[in-house]
């Protein structure tokens, strides 16, 4: 076992331009504005975290926007994307409206996922995005059921499977590739290589850390992209999704990036020296693509302020939908336990339907009062509520 | 009508489902070339082909979680697990996904899946392989739970279930696979969840039983009958969520006692649940406190006549009825351990 405070193995790569053709001048914007939709999408709800409008666990994927948008643009309109607890990004990139995972996160009605799910458990069914998931690796049997369904219905649908290195020591891991290889079922598998399982770095809790390696003895062939580089990873995926569609059976793809944030916003990052976050913040994705852009003439350095300003604006607007959504009614505590048809007899739950209204709106007047926290929340270490409040990057 | 046993009955159910919806797939270990750990699934795999009939590997919370995915987008797959001990293995899928997935996604998506498993003591095999295990599923809302004790109700259960858009636990027991029993012949012979079934009808005592110790009951009724003239009525709730609780209590409002008997542990059981409703809605109409004969609280044992012991049979129901009456020495009659 490595020392306590052994340097990471894993340094960031090179700096360089992408060796990637840049696409079509139209979708390179596009997808500078989604990371950029993306990034200050984030910060916001790391602010409104700080501030209480947002509850229980928050995990960001600042650090992660070329990985996310250079896989999912790799996708057709009918493919399947899966995904886990880090998920803002992913409803985000399949074209959920910001407002609803916003109001998600502010667990309101118009969410997502109506205020049920939480920041953990985004879904947008109508655009594929089968959701994130809260327990690490529990999406992957999901992803190959999504893809078997899709095999038997005689559909070249394709299912994106995202997931964290963390994820790939689970029972899980092994069992859904070995059986998504066997049944020849179109899953790409794409870890998502941030070097660290919540706060546990990727060489202390995996014996194989070349984990594009990892599937081999599964049957599943292995690939690797440079998750800070949207374009190479863009070319590797998109190179995966089309063996995957063509010839029927799964691949894994390593994607290797880094979050710039803390596992989730109670994270005081002792595992990591600030030194080495300084580091990989030398490769964040987005500047780094800006300036590619600007550089090969695609984009002008005014439009990129533009780019960046409506995103901030839509994150606003976002910010403003959450706030002025309602609170879903107590009275819908027990709607969609169930899918009820028009026959229903015995006791679904312990009471009947009516008594349960009546309980839950009297559950709500006794909490009134206490019922939305005002203060900031205390979950989160002072100094980052304070530097959050500040504005300040925390590094 | 037909004379069946219980597992051709579910045979039935799973042939007339499998022709009737070509969405309807079955994925388990061992279900298809080899027929079925149980042979429940025999003849399927040749009638139905190998892309409807699927072998697994053995990777329980996998296959249900496939189970889940591929309900998700379109699919109503059945999902046997060879035995309910193995389920513990696919909780995760079954708990967190499987029963959550409507509510937690705001209604977006459905789960029509079934998950079928046998459970149940008697054959020697030791603490592993003799679970109980209804209440641990009864516990989770979101999830449907049937656990059929006759073969007319295990294809008719299990047609619905198929049918139903919701998850089901699907709870057969390994003793009652070689059961016969009265099945109707005709191919919508459908059993609604949430409806009861009186074996027997009485007036001097309510016996509820689950799964095989509804059979159990009725033996034990029959004793009651003929050595002591006590009429005890029979209940198989059938589904434990829904439950027909009204049935349950309608009896109670005539005989005015209860017994509850289930093969699984006493804490936190079918049992206790049972009684905290009975007691809560129909306290006044109970001569006596609610009685129930469970399996021991331990382990199951290996050794015959530890195993034998630790999980009821016809003398303790009908001694725990007995009590009630004021007919029999009320203490411990109850208990199986």
């Amino acid at each position: 076992m490595p020392t306590q405070g052994a340097p990471s193995p894993l340094e960031p790569p090179q700096q360089q331009s992408s060796a990637r053709a840049l696409p079509e001048r139209e979708v390179a914007r596009e997808w500078l504005q989604t990371m950029t939709l993306i990034r200050r999408f984030e910060e916001r709800a790391g602010e409104m975290y700080a501030r209480a409008k947002v509850g229980g666990f928050l995990h960001l994927s600042i650090g992660e926007e070329a990985t996310i948008v250079g896989s999912a643009r790799a996708l057709r309109e009918e493919d399947y994307l899966i995904s886990t607890y880090r998920s803002h990004g992913h409803a985000l990139v399949r074209g959920t409206p910001p407002e609803n995972v916003m109001a998600e996160l502010f667990g309101r009605v118009d969410g997502c996922s109506g205020g049920r799910g939480g920041s953990m458990h985004m879904f947008d069914m109508r655009r594929r995005f089968m959701g994130g998931y809260g327990i690490v690796g529990g999406n992957l049997p999901i992803a190959a059921g999504i893809a078997l369904a899709s095999d038997l219905k005689g559909a070249d649908e394709v299912t994106l499977c995202t997931f964290g290195d963390g994820a790939s020591n689970q029972g899980t891991f092994g069992e859904t590739l070995n059986i998504a290889a066997l049944w020849r079922l179109p899953v790409v598998f794409m870890v998502t290589n941030n070097q660290f399982g919540m706060g546990t770095a990727l060489s202390r809790h995996s014996a194989v850390t070349d984990l594009r390696r990892k599937g081999e003895s599964l049957g599943v062939p292995g690939m690797r992209c440079d998750g800070m580089d949207v374009l190479d990873t863009h070319a590797v995926v998109a190179e995966a999704v089309a063996r995957v569609r063509e010839e029927r059976r799964p691949v894994l793809v390593e994607a290797v990036t880094y979050r710039f944030r803390g596992h989730s916003m109670a994270d005081p990052e002792q595992y990591r020296t600030k030194e080495e976050v300084a580091r990989w913040r030398e490769r964040d994705p987005l500047p780094a693509f800006a300036a590619l852009l600007a550089r090969e003439g695609t984009i002008e350095e005014s439009e990129r302020q533009r780019i960046d300003e409506q995103a901030i604006a839509r994150v606003d607007a976002a910010v403003r939908f959450a706030e002025d959504s309602p609170f879903p009614a107590p009275e819908s505590l027990y709607d969609d336990v169930y899918v009820l048809d028009s026959e229903v007899r015995g006791r679904y739950s312990l009471e009947t339907s009516a008594d349960r209204a009546a309980e839950a709106r009297a559950a709500a007047s006794a909490a009134d009062g206490r019922g939305a926290p005002a203060a900031a929340n205390d979950e989160i270490p002072q100094q980052l509520t304070d530097a959050l409040a500040a504005g300040e990057e925390r590094v | 009508m037909a004379q069946m046993r219980y597992r051709e009955a579910l045979n039935a159910a799973l042939r007339e489902e499998l022709a009737r919806d070509e969405r309807v797939v079955l994925m388990g270990e061992d279900i298809g070339v080899f027929g079925g750990a149980f042979k429940v699934t025999e003849g399927l795999l040749e009638e139905f082909g190998e892309r409807r009939v699927r072998d697994t590997p053995i990777s329980e919370n996998t296959i249900v979680g496939v189970g889940v995915g591929a309900a998700m987008t379109g699919l109503r797959p059945v999902v046997e697990l060879m035995t309910i001990n193995f389920a513990l293995l696919a909780f995760d899928q079954i708990v967190n996904h499987a029963a959550h997935i409507h509510y937690m996604f705001g209604g977006q998506a459905r789960v029509p899946l079934v998950v079928r498993m046998p459970q149940g003591a008697g054959h020697q095999l030791g603490p592993t392989h003799s679970h109980c295990l209804e209440s641990l599923f009864l516990h989770v809302p979101g999830l449907l739970v049937a656990a059929p004790a006759t073969a007319a109700d295990a294809k008719g259960l299990l047609k619905t279930a198929i049918r139903d858009e919701n998850p089901v636990i699907f709870i057969e027991h390994e003793s009652l696979y070689g059961v016969r029993g009265e099945v109707p012949e005709e191919d919508e012979h459908l059993v609604h969840f949430g409806r009861a079934r009186v074996a027997r009808e009485g007036a001097d005592v309510t016996v509820v039983g689950v799964s095989r110790m509804a059979r159990t009951a009725e033996r034990a009724a029959q004793t009651l009958a003929d050595e002591h003239g006590v009429q005890a009525e029979v209940i198989d709730p059938r589904t434990l969520r829904p439950l027909d609780l009204d049935t349950i209590l309608a009896s109670v409002a005539k005989t005015n006692r209860c017994v509850i008997v289930e093969e699984g542990w006493p804490h936190g059981g079918v049992g206790a649940n049972l009684a905290a409703l009975i007691s809560e809605q129909a306290f006044d109409d109970l001569d006596a406190p609610v009685a129930r004969v469970t399996g021991a609280d331990v382990p199951m044992p290996y050794s015959k006549p530890l195993e034998d012991i630790a999980y009821p049979h016809e003398p303790q129901v009908a001694a725990a009825a007995l009590a009630l009456l004021g007919l029999a020495p009320a203490a411990g009659a109850g208990r199986a351990g």
